[in-house]
């Protein structure tokens, strides 16, 4: 995640004292403006991208409105689309991801910054990169396989015992829903969270633990109350970052989710989310306004993503920012 | 020493013991999935499955041979269009560019590089399928390409910016144009970067499977040429996963053991080309 902010100098004296005739002939010029078409063609593409989800969603945003947002009947067949329990899945499975890999993936970052040699540490972040590159096709895969049965044999079994009187944990086992999406969902983001917050947390500059062991705290003190409040927007940073992952992760969802569109208290019960509604019906949407809805729910993810991804691009590099200026004094 | 001190130090060692469980934890998870897929795609995975094409629905047998093409054809497709793209516009960003132009196609570089697979999905589709009126590996290739893009023009630029001022300066002192530098000195000192950006960027599209879905659709048979829906690694992984064949979820761990082998045997051989070279900035 290092953005390098160096300005490379322009042309220097030497080019700036040549007419532009003689850079034409070096090629100078002609190879501007050939890096300058394939630079630009990224903003077009991008542009390109917007224009089309917002032009292919244009009947249902005429005809739905904001009720799109709040009415819950999907219906092909007479036109009807409301999205609300396609938005409430993305919104609970990805909550249940971040409410276990948060923890987990920011204590795993603290070890791997502040207690881990630097060998094994890298080692390690070695391991979680390539955890990274895991595709979530075969996330889902093990999701059916391995999670799923689980869930349905033995953990909602387990959390019905125990937990049972929470609505959280009610209603039959089936193994796929809200919860299972969730799990495999926190799997996949872990190491986001691990590899940003890590690159924070050793941007914190050494002073701020050296004052603090000296004032007479503890290893865990100094971590906990300085060096990651210090570091505590690059780590909300890593949150976002991985929140954004999971709202638009499509595959692993869709084979663990249950497809069946549900508003339900109970984390057990079977459920559907944006992207997964639209892997599975694109193909089959028949007549504009089914096609048009489903674009409409590609743009609303697409917009989430932004806002996600912008935010914690945000705190990330003013993080380390700080950090860095403050090494310097 | 006072009970306070001890409690102290008792927690200090407690919750830094947790943090350690944590990253052994998140560790353990790789692998897991390694050895799953090993056990399982291994006892699977026969010469039948690279050779031949899927049985018909019903029986057992046969393999995914048009599937391991038809994702080899896409993954070309997709680097021709990625990587030029991405190659080129990280050379106008890192050499012929400062401005408010350099931050807008960065900025739409990391705002590509966010969007949802899906929806890039989405975008291929309108862009490709729908005006040739039929799912095509043309359709599935771009949209793996657009994926790549700005993946290979972020690290390709922060390589090239690593490359040491005084090798562009000597180059100019010598008398040699811009471009005689940028294409003499400057990109062949980042060749290994640059070469680990575009294989890291492959091997993130390689596994793609939701762009997938409804631009290369899927086949069961052979696609020739470029005009036609085609089979794929990932979206068979996903086809057979959830089907409710026995023999297709072993077709499944098979295919997900070659496909994981590959990304991974990828990701590592780009690390090490890496840290064989120059000293440069990890991305």
């Amino acid at each position: 995640v290092a953005t390098s902010t160096t300005a490379v100098p322009s042309a220097g004296p030497v080019a700036g004292s040549r007419s532009f005739l003689s850079r034409l002939r070096d090629g100078d010029e002609i190879a501007r403006l050939i890096t300058f078409l394939f630079a630009a063609s990224v903003v077009l593409i991008t542009l390109l991208l917007v224009f089309e989800l917002w032009q292919g969603s244009v009947l249902p945003r005429h005809k739905f409105g904001f009720s799109f947002f709040r009415t819950s009947v999907w219906d092909p067949i007479f036109d009807q689309f409301g999205a609300l329990p396609f938005i409430y899945g993305t919104l609970v499975t990805a909550g249940v991801a971040l409410i276990i890999a948060v923890p987990l993936g920011i204590g795993a970052a603290i070890f791997l910054a502040e207690l881990a040699p630097a060998r094994v540490s890298d080692t390690l972040e070695f391991f979680i990169d390539l955890l990274a590159a895991v595709p979530s096709v075969i996330y889902g895969l093990l999701g059916v396989f391995i999670v799923v049965p689980l869930m349905r044999e033995y953990i909602q079994p387990g959390l019905k015992k125990t937990l049972g009187f929470l609505p959280f944990f009610q209603g039959p086992a089936y193994g796929l829903g809200f919860l299972t999406a969730g799990i495999v969902l926190a799997i996949m983001v872990i190491p986001y969270i691990i590899s940003v917050s890590r690159e924070v947390l050793l941007s914190v500059p050494r002073d701020q633990r050296e004052a603090a062991l000296s004032l007479g705290s503890t290893r865990w003190e100094s971590t906990w109350k300085v060096v990651v409040p210090f570091a505590r927007g690059g780590i909300m940073g890593s949150i976002f970052l991985a929140l954004a992952r999971a709202l638009g992760e499509t595959m692993a969802v869709t084979m663990v989710i249950g497809n069946t569109p549900t508003i339900s208290a109970s984390l057990f019960s079977p459920g559907y989310s944006i992207a997964a509604v639209i892997a599975n019906e694109f193909t089959e949407a028949t007549g504009a306004m089914y096609t048009q809805s489903l674009i409409e729910l590609g743009l609303v993810l697409f917009i989430l993503t932004f806002v996600l991804n912008g935010f914690a691009r945000l705190l990330i590099v003013a993080t380390s920012q700080r950090g860095a200026g403050m090494g310097h004094t | 020493m006072s009970p306070r001190l001890r409690w102290r130090k008792f927690v200090s060692g407690f919750m830094l013991t947790m943090t350690g469980v944590c990253a052994v934890v998140a560790v353990a998870v790789l692998f897991f999935i390694l050895g799953y897929l090993v056990y399982h795609g291994g006892t699977s995975i026969s010469w039948n499955f690279f050779t031949k094409l899927p049985a018909p629905v019903g029986e057992t047998g046969g393999g995914m041979a048009n599937a391991i093409v038809g994702s080899a054809k896409l993954l070309l497709l997709a680097t021709i269009i990625g990587v030029p793209i991405g190659f080129f516009g990280a050379i106008y960003l890192a050499e012929f560019s400062g401005g408010p132009i350099a931050f807008v196609v960065r900025y739409a570089a990391d705002l590509l590089n966010g969007v949802p697979s899906i929806v890039i999905g989405i975008f291929a589709f309108t862009l490709v399928v729908q005006p040739f009126k039929h799912f095509s590996t043309l359709a599935g290739g771009f949209a793996l390409g657009l994926m790549m893009i700005p993946i290979t023009l972020r690290s390709t630029e922060e390589f090239l910016r690593a490359v040491p001022r005084a090798l562009r300066e000597g180059a100019m002192a010598l008398g040699a144009s811009k471009w005689k530098t940028i294409s003499t000195v400057i990109v062949p000192a980042a060749y290994r970067g640059i070469l680990t950006a575009i294989l890291l960027a492959f091997a993130r599209v390689a596994g793609e499977t939701a762009p997938l879905l409804f631009t290369a659709l899927g086949n069961r048979f052979w696609s020739p040429g470029w005009n036609q829906p085609t089979a794929s690694l990932p979206a068979m992984i996903y086809t057979y996963a959830i089907a409710p064949y026995e023999d297709w979820h072993r077709q499944a761990w098979a295919a997900g053991l070659v496909l994981l082998g590959l990304i991974l045997v990828i990701n590592i051989v780009a690390r090490a080309i890496l840290s064989r070279g120059i000293a440069v900035p990890r991305s």
